[in-house]
């Protein structure tokens, strides 16, 4: 997905002298600009501008009604004292890395149960595509609440067990778990990528193997893994970085609180009541670059890292 | 890329057997069979349980919703909670509530359509300066987290009084802001043949006829795809109407949801699971309807849903 695909779609005619083809050019960078206008104003207006502004307001105090005050570093300083934001630095880190690799190994395994020419394949893949549709809408937010709350079937589910855990809303410890839960609900999308890599593996390379005797651990991790690793990759990527945004269950769940002891305070719902609550403009300006700062270093760690693992095939365009 | 975007090419469901170099017995592969299914099937209910869930509950009285009974069927199921959720809260009916989701959303689709098909052509078909440059950053746009985006907007739309509107939530659209899309349109153009333009800018077409005539026609799968996922993102948005309006009448579902679990607070959760079951049945409508079109769509561009 990363790949840059070839741009020039015509053959390289540089230094061709003709007039015809100068004006030609001409013509099509205007062309060019002419249609590439509205993505072109929405960058510059609603992209670039407003980065390049919130950089400058994360160096300044600002509550939108008196102008910004030049503060330098100062934002950037209190944040590593913030308590609240160090917590909500916690859950989401702990969200990230608990939840995208369980959710990615769910979908993967269940990409390779229903990588076979079995009757139902279609429907079981709907099927399990659809919490992906509707996993970060308040509906499903209200209902996970409901279903994990005080004596919820979760609970009640539980207890014929023997395990009384109580609701999961309410206790600081089981919160992380519950949304953890609902990160893994929706493998579905992930799933159906995985499956379109898989078929894309020739099955040559698994009777090969079947052949020299290798048993389904060996085809997994020699031909499965590395066959599928750039598929892994992008999966792995994307999930990362959109797990760092999780917002509207994070609301609703804890009633835009981030409680019980800030045990739901995701960053993006701290960044959210800092500029829109309290209206410290600047302080969250200053937490939104750090995020964007740690999201490209992640993916810069993980394109640096791809090259001991991922494997393109050379010839697969 | 190795993946063509042609999201109607679904594979087929035949039971064509399974290569295997041991040769098993009929009675082996039909134990095979039945193990898988049982699998999937488990799976599936333990994957569609909380919908199940969320639709039983919506006809059971608010006694019945948890306290002792777990099971989903109800002996006393009725159109109650309905008929309360559709009264809407704080005196805005849900039918407004509808009207509002509905009218962004086809503002969404519309003008990502527009605007994301056109930013497309200039990408995948026209050759300009600066044409690798911007789609190297548009690419970088993808993984960019919009928060870092967000206060400063907010800021210029209050000061040109446009805050408790529409037009912050659907100018982003009218530009190509989901770079999603436009990208999934020039994975799409790039599979179309060149020979295509050639021959028709040999009969003197412009890029306006060659979009419009040729182009557009032909992408008729990834604008479905486009359509059906920038309505269903904009009817699931949470952030930007929480961030951008202030009077119920304007509200869209979601934030209707929200002010009514506030001021319900737990009190009707029949009512309040109802409406979040309404919330949820145009989405669901559109996947049953056009399922293969968003699983082909995610499998081949991989888009998130």
């Amino acid at each position: 997905m990363t790949q840059s695909p070839t741009l020039s779609r015509r053959p390289a005619s540089s230094g061709s002298p003709l007039p015809r083809k100068k004006r030609q050019r001409g013509t099509d960078a205007r062309a060019g600009y002419t249609f590439l206008l509205p993505w072109l104003l929405g960058f510059i207006a609603l992209t670039v501008g407003p980065m390049i502004s919130s950089l400058y307001l994360s160096f300044t105090n600002y509550n939108l009604f008196e102008p910004p005050k030049w503060i330098g570093l100062d934002n950037y300083t209190t944040l590593f004292q913030d308590e609240r934001f160090l917590q909500s630095v916690g859950v989401t880190v702990g969200y990230v890395v608990f939840g995208t690799p369980l959710k990615l190994a769910a979908a993967l395994a269940v990409a390779m149960l229903l990588n076979s020419k079995r009757r139902g394949q279609g429907f079981y893949r709907s099927a399990f595509y659809a919490p992906s549709l509707i996993g970060a809408s308040v509906s499903i937010a209200i209902v996970w609440k409901a279903m994990f709350g005080d004596s919820g079937p979760v609970d009640q589910g539980l207890s014929f067990f023997g395990i009384n855990l109580g609701g999961w809303v309410g206790n600081p410890s089981m919160t992380m778990p519950m949304f953890i839960l609902l990160t893994v609900w929706q493998f579905g999308a992930p799933m159906v990528i995985f499956l379109a890599g898989l078929k894309q593996i020739p099955g040559e390379l698994y009777e090969a193997a079947s052949m020299d005797g290798a048993g389904p651990v060996r085809k997994f991790f020699n031909i499965t893994w590395p066959m599928l690793s750039p598929v892994i990759f992008f999966n792995l990527l994307m999930e990362t970085i959109h797990a760092f945004q999780i917002f509207a269950s994070a609301y609703i769940i804890s009633n835009g609180e981030g409680g019980p002891a800030g045990s739901t305070l995701f960053y993006t719902l701290y960044l959210y009541l800092r500029g829109f609550s309290d209206f410290r403009m600047g302080y969250a300006s200053a937490m939104a670059w750090l995020l964007v700062i740690v999201v490209g270093i992640i993916t810069l760690i993980f394109f640096r890292t791809s090259k001991s693992w991922v494997h393109y095939s050379g010839d697969s365009k | 890329m190795t993946t063509t975007a042609s999201p109607t090419h679904a594979p087929t469901d035949t039971a064509a057997p399974v290569y295997n170099p041991k040769s098993e017995s009929v009675g082996v592969k039909r134990a095979k069979s039945a193990i898988f299914h049982a699998a999937a099937l488990i799976l599936t209910a333990i994957v569609l349980y909380p919908g199940l869930w969320m639709i039983a509950s919506s006809f059971k009285p608010n006694s019945e919703i948890g306290g002792q009974n777990t099971s989903l069927w109800s002996n006393n199921f009725s159109f109650d909670n309905f008929v309360t959720a559709m009264d809407g809260i704080g005196g805005v009916s849900t039918l407004q509530f509808f009207t509002n989701s509905l009218i962004l959303a086809l503002g969404a689709v519309v003008g990502t359509i527009l605007s994301a098909s056109v930013s497309a052509y200039a990408f995948a078909r026209i050759n300009f300066p600066g044409r690798s440059l911007f789609f190297g950053m548009m690419i970088a746009t993808l993984l960019l987290p919009f928060h870092v985006v967000i206060i400063p907007q907010y800021i210029i739309f209050q000061q040109l009084g446009l805050v408790d509107t529409y037009v912050p939530l659907l100018i982003g659209k009218f530009l190509a802001g989901d770079a999603f899309f436009v990208f999934l349109m020039v994975q799409f153009m790039r599979g179309l043949p060149a020979e295509l333009d050639e021959a028709a800018r040999i009969d003197g077409a412009g890029h306006a006829r060659i979009f419009g005539s040729i182009m557009l026609p032909l992408m008729k799968p990834a604008l479905i795809s486009t359509s059906i996922f920038s309505f269903i993102w904009s009817w699931n948005d949470f952030l930007g109407p929480l961030l951008y309006l202030n009077t119920p009448e304007k509200y869209p579902l979601p934030l209707a949801l929200r002010l009514f679990v506030d001021q319900t607070q737990s009190s009707d959760y029949g009512a309040m699971i109802a409406m979040s079951v309404l919330a949820l049945l145009p989405v669901l409508i559109f996947f049953l309807i056009f399922q293969r079109y968003i699983v082909e769509g995610v499998s081949t561009q991989g888009l998130k849903g």
